[in-house]
């Protein structure tokens, strides 16, 4: 027998459950146009993790796949070289890793994740910062990615999936993100980032 | 500035019987993303067996790119044109009985009729494997129903749980 779920089902099974109210949506950005970067500031320190959604998309016209780059800071975005990252990536042939230390950013999923004009999709990210608002210890984040343009693009990752680590070497509380595209200039409209606290 | 609680379960199964897939349907438009969770072990005799998915985009535009580490090495591969996506494997029937693998798919801007689909999962055999997903579906429909099933055409045993959840973003 196959199940067949939904509201109505739910209800009659009586599992509708009750939320915890623990993961609340603290802010969003939708593109209707292009950007050249995604900046959530004043992020409250009032939890305890953060979780970035990324549905986007670069104006990179020469492969299928892009990435970005994160930067945080404590009023303004830290572009020194206190970022390190670590990444394992699939292109759908073969598996690549990469790293970066004293690195200027954090660079989320090089192996692509992001959609390109080029290649036409939409990539997914979620990317989890934890104990974002700590003051006795460096931040670590975490991501998940990729990207699927059923072949119609060459090369460039137009299909890619993995995962990443990243630090910042700083034990000030976060309160600001920015993300910016690696290869592209900027995000294309209908790129939506929003901004998730965990309790 | 928060816009306050999201997270909320919108349909949830517990597998009373062994079945072959689970739909859920009707899939309100209203969250932003939503969030499907598998803790399955498939009948198929092996050490893991996939989870594909459909959605009411039918016809062959679904395709995929995945990456798997085994303990003995990595892969990646692909997948174009098919009638179905795959979110990544779970315990199968060579597994000790009672263990369980788990996938957790997104399905982020579901409801849009603007762009293409993106499904984002990472599944889960303590085993044999760990994967990650990635699948593209071509239709601009918004997502109301998915259906997922055990990828060696056999089914998913009884105890085995499906929990859909909706959040809306600010």
């Amino acid at each position: 027998m196959t199940p067949m779920l939904g509201i109505m089902a739910s209800a009659i099974s009586g599992n509708l459950w009750a939320p915890a109210k623990d993961y609340d949506s603290i802010a969003t950005t939708t593109l209707s146009t292009t950007a050249s970067s995604i900046t959530f500031s004043s992020i409250p320190a009032t939890y305890r993790h953060l979780q970035i959604r990324l549905f986007g998309q670069t104006n990179r016209g020469t492969y299928g796949g892009d990435n970005f780059y994160m930067r945080v800071g404590a009023s303004t975005v830290d572009s020194g070289s206190n970022y390190a990252w670590h990444m394992v990536y699939g292109d759908g042939s073969a598996t690549g890793t990469g790293n970066g230390t004293s690195a200027t950013y954090i660079n989320v999923l090089n192996g692509g994740c992001l959609g390109t004009t080029a290649g036409g999709s939409f990539g997914e990210v979620v990317v989890d910062l934890l104990d974002y608002a700590n003051t006795s210890k460096y931040k670590t984040t975490r991501a998940l990615g990729g990207v699927d343009d059923n072949g119609a693009s060459s090369g460039g990752f137009g299909r890619a999936v993995g995962f990443n680590s990243g630090l910042w070497q700083s034990t000030t509380a976060i309160n600001i993100i920015s993300l910016y595209p690696m290869n592209g200039t900027n995000f294309n409209a209908y790129t939506s980032a929003a901004l998730y606290g965990i309790k | 500035m928060a816009a306050g609680n999201t997270y909320t379960q919108i349909a949830s199964t517990t597998l009373g019987s062994a079945a072959s897939t689970v739909a859920f349907s009707s899939i309100p438009s209203t969250y932003t993303d939503l969030i499907l969770v598998i803790s399955a072990r498939g009948t198929t005799v092996a050490t893991s067996s996939s989870v594909y998915f459909t959605t009411n985009i039918t016809g062959a535009n679904y395709s995929n790119t995945w990456m798997v580490g085994t303990g003995v090495g990595a892969a990646s591969g692909k997948y174009s044109n098919l009638g179905q996506g795959y979110l990544g494997y779970i315990s199968a029937a060579s597994n000790a009985s009672d263990s369980r693998g788990n996938v957790i798919a997104h399905f982020m801007n579901y409801s849009n009729t603007t762009t293409n689909k993106t499904v984002l999962s990472r599944g889960n055999v303590a085993e044999a494997e760990a994967d990650a997903y990635v699948s593209l579906i071509r239709g601009t429909s918004a997502l109301s129903t998915i259906t997922v099933g055990e990828g060696g055409g056999n089914n998913f045993v009884a105890g085995s749980t499906f929990n859909l959840y909706g959040i809306t973003a600010a």
